[in-house]
């Protein structure tokens, strides 16, 4: 053989299948995430995932940073809900630290985390049809989608990586706008959703690509570790809200939908009515917000002088405040020792902080249950033997979020 | 009938006498400890048991304690039982010098990845592990990142300065000594030569 030859690697010849790298920066992944398949003409014979590809090691930063400075990194791993992050990361302080929430924080905290899982699933519900070829759907509803960061903006004043709230509850009250623009969104969503609905649920053509693809079993479901949409479309009626009720979630009436098969179309329908079940938890937490007046209607947070940054004006001419609030911006506070695990419902499943504390001013340790990198790695059983444009259905209405998966 | 950690607890006792050790409720939560060469056998208890039915795994991942001699790593598994709605938390700890620990992936498929980070970022050899390779960080990197020796600041900057938020020493570029000098000493001049007040620069 002559050096002019091509060289081709060993047994490439003989090969049947084809290799396809699907990602990293592919825009059917909606990630960063890579997709080594083997395929057998249109077939996909086997899959590996590579992930890691924006791995910021927010574990170890957690490590030196105290409890206030932590929850910009829970901004950055489900990006699509950060609000849900923020407030999950929020209770995993009061609980170690003991911290009992006014009611009204409460119902504040649900407002912002049931609009947090709607943009959310509005996300990933409307990416499901974008892959099946039905752009509308998205673009109609993204401008709800910008109504709900309008929300976030006057609560918080960012949109994306939120950072909203401290411990102990927020860091301003909700101001008049915010809930003309809540009562906006509980005036004009239903209608919008509806639509939507329309554009989908018994639309032919979405449900023959999403019928039967990409299913799994409530008992492999299980084994695999999914949790929230993910593994109540398999019939599994597990949900954090519920089963370890957090931020008074008890105190509110709703149901939780379950779906049969466990395929791409289960879990867009249960996306689609726990819309409809938030929905009616922010107009309850709504108006059990407006049933606080005068001096009641003013708590916004908990009494915990050492975390909650103090007023400016107190900070100007009290002593206490100044030493707080010198010690809270220094990270200067010593966290009580101690071992806990809160979890809450994200986006896309149980969202867990397993912190360990030594008595230092950061956590020991600090573990993030992200549910999608966990749920990923059934990715390959969900797809053997399917078709290639199945497997893009798949992943997108698994609700992968590549800033939780590698964290 | 709820199941309650003290039940749990005496089943545990009942079925691994002396093994089972270190029970402790923090924040309600059960936890308690075995030997790592038994890691498999109580969370097939766990799962397998009527009663208990420890049958999903919420979490697994690892802790570093360099002071715990002969015990530096731990693997800390969070279970659920979904039925009775009970979360425990089971620890197994390892010399760091030999971290080989049973995979749990024959029971949970849920397991594999998060063996996967754990060795990953702290190099706990999972034994019979089918895949054991790093999952967030490169093949090539050499180190477990995770372990406390790894201090998450590079050491080797010099051009973070910590003195004045009072957390001792620092190594400057040796620059900023010298344009304080420079600076105090021009004020000092400025006010010796100037009387009113005024710099001359």
């Amino acid at each position: 053989m002559s050096e002019q030859h091509i060289k081709l690697p060993e047994g490439s010849i003989e090969k049947t299948t084809t290799t396809l790298n699907l990602g990293p920066t592919h825009p059917a992944t909606h990630g960063v995430m890579q997709n080594i398949l083997e395929l057998d003409g249109e077939r996909i014979v086997s899959t590996e995932q590579t992930i890691g590809y924006i791995h910021r090691a927010f574990e170890k930063i957690a490590e030196r940073r105290p409890l206030a400075q932590i929850t910009t990194l829970t901004d950055r791993l489900n990006y699509c809900s950060s609000p849900i992050n923020n407030m999950g990361w929020h209770l995993t302080c009061e609980k170690l630290l003991g911290v009992k929430t006014p009611k009204r924080v409460d119902y504040l905290r649900v407002i912002i985390m049931e609009l947090s899982r709607i943009s959310d699933h509005l996300i990933c519900n409307s990416i499901v049809g974008v892959d099946a070829g039905a752009y509308t759907g998205f673009l109609y509803v993204m401008q709800y989608r910008e109504l709900i960061y309008e929300i976030y903006e006057e609560v918080c004043g960012a949109r994306l990586t939120t950072n909203m709230g401290r411990i102990g509850g927020f860091e301003r009250n909700f101001n008049n706008i915010a809930f003309e623009k809540i009562e906006k969104f509980l005036a004009e969503y239903p209608r919008v959703l509806k639509e939507f609905e329309n554009l989908f649920q018994r639309n032919r053509i979405f449900m023959d690509r999403t019928k039967g693809t990409g299913a799994i079993s409530a008992e492999r479901a299980l084994n695999y570790g999914f949790t929230g949409p993910n593994l109540r479309a398999a019939g599994v009626d597990y949900d954090v809200r519920v089963h370890s009720p957090y931020s008074s979630y008890e105190d509110f009436d709703f149901t939780i939908p379950v779906g049969t098969t466990g395929d791409n179309y289960d879990r867009w329908l249960v996306r689609e009515q726990e819309m409809w079940q938030s929905l009616s938890i922010i107009e309850q937490a709504y108006r059990k917000v407006q049933e606080f007046k005068g001096a009641a209607a003013d708590v916004y947070h908990a009494d915990v002088p050492e975390y909650y940054l103090p007023e400016k004006a107190d900070v100007y001419t009290k002593m206490e405040a100044l030493i707080y609030h010198f010690k809270i911006i220094m990270g200067e506070t010593d966290i009580p020792a101690g071992e806990v695990y809160q979890s809450v419902e994200g986006g896309n499943g149980e969202l867990g902080f397993y912190l360990i504390s030594d008595g230092g001013r950061s956590p020991y340790r600090l573990h993030f249950r992200r549910p999608c990198f966990i749920y990923y790695q059934a990715y390959e059983e969900l797809t053997k033997g399917a078709m290639l444009s199945d497997a893009i259905m798949t992943m997108s209405s698994l609700n992968l979020i590549a800033g939780e998966l590698d964290a | 009938m709820a199941l309650s950690n003290e039940h749990i607890k005496q089943r545990l006792t009942e079925k691994f006498p002396d093994q089972v050790t270190g029970f402790e409720e923090p924040y309600g939560m059960l936890t308690f400890e075995a030997p790592k060469d038994l890691n498999l056998k109580v969370l097939n208890f766990l799962y397998d048991d009527e009663e208990l039915k420890f049958r999903f795994m919420t979490d697994l991942c690892g802790v570093h304690n360099p002071h715990n001699k002969a015990k530096e790593l731990v693997v800390v598994y969070h279970l659920h039982n979904l039925e009775d709605n009970v979360r425990i938390r089971f620890k197994v700890s390892t010399d760091i010098n030999q971290p080989d620990i049973y995979t749990a992936t024959g029971l949970f498929s849920a397991a594999n990845w998060m063996e996967r980070e754990t060795y990953d970022f702290y190099g706990v050899n999972f034994v019979g592990h089918p895949n054991l390779k790093r999952i967030l960080n490169v093949d090539e990197m050499d180190y477990f990142p995770m372990r406390k020796e790894f201090p998450l600041e590079d050491s080797t900057r010099i051009d973070k300065d910590d003195e004045m938020f009072g957390r001792g020493g620092t190594q400057g570029f040796g620059t900023e000594t010298n344009e304080a000098d420079h600076r105090n000493s021009v004020i000092a001049e400025n006010e010796k030569n100037d009387e009113t007040g005024r710099p001359i620069v």
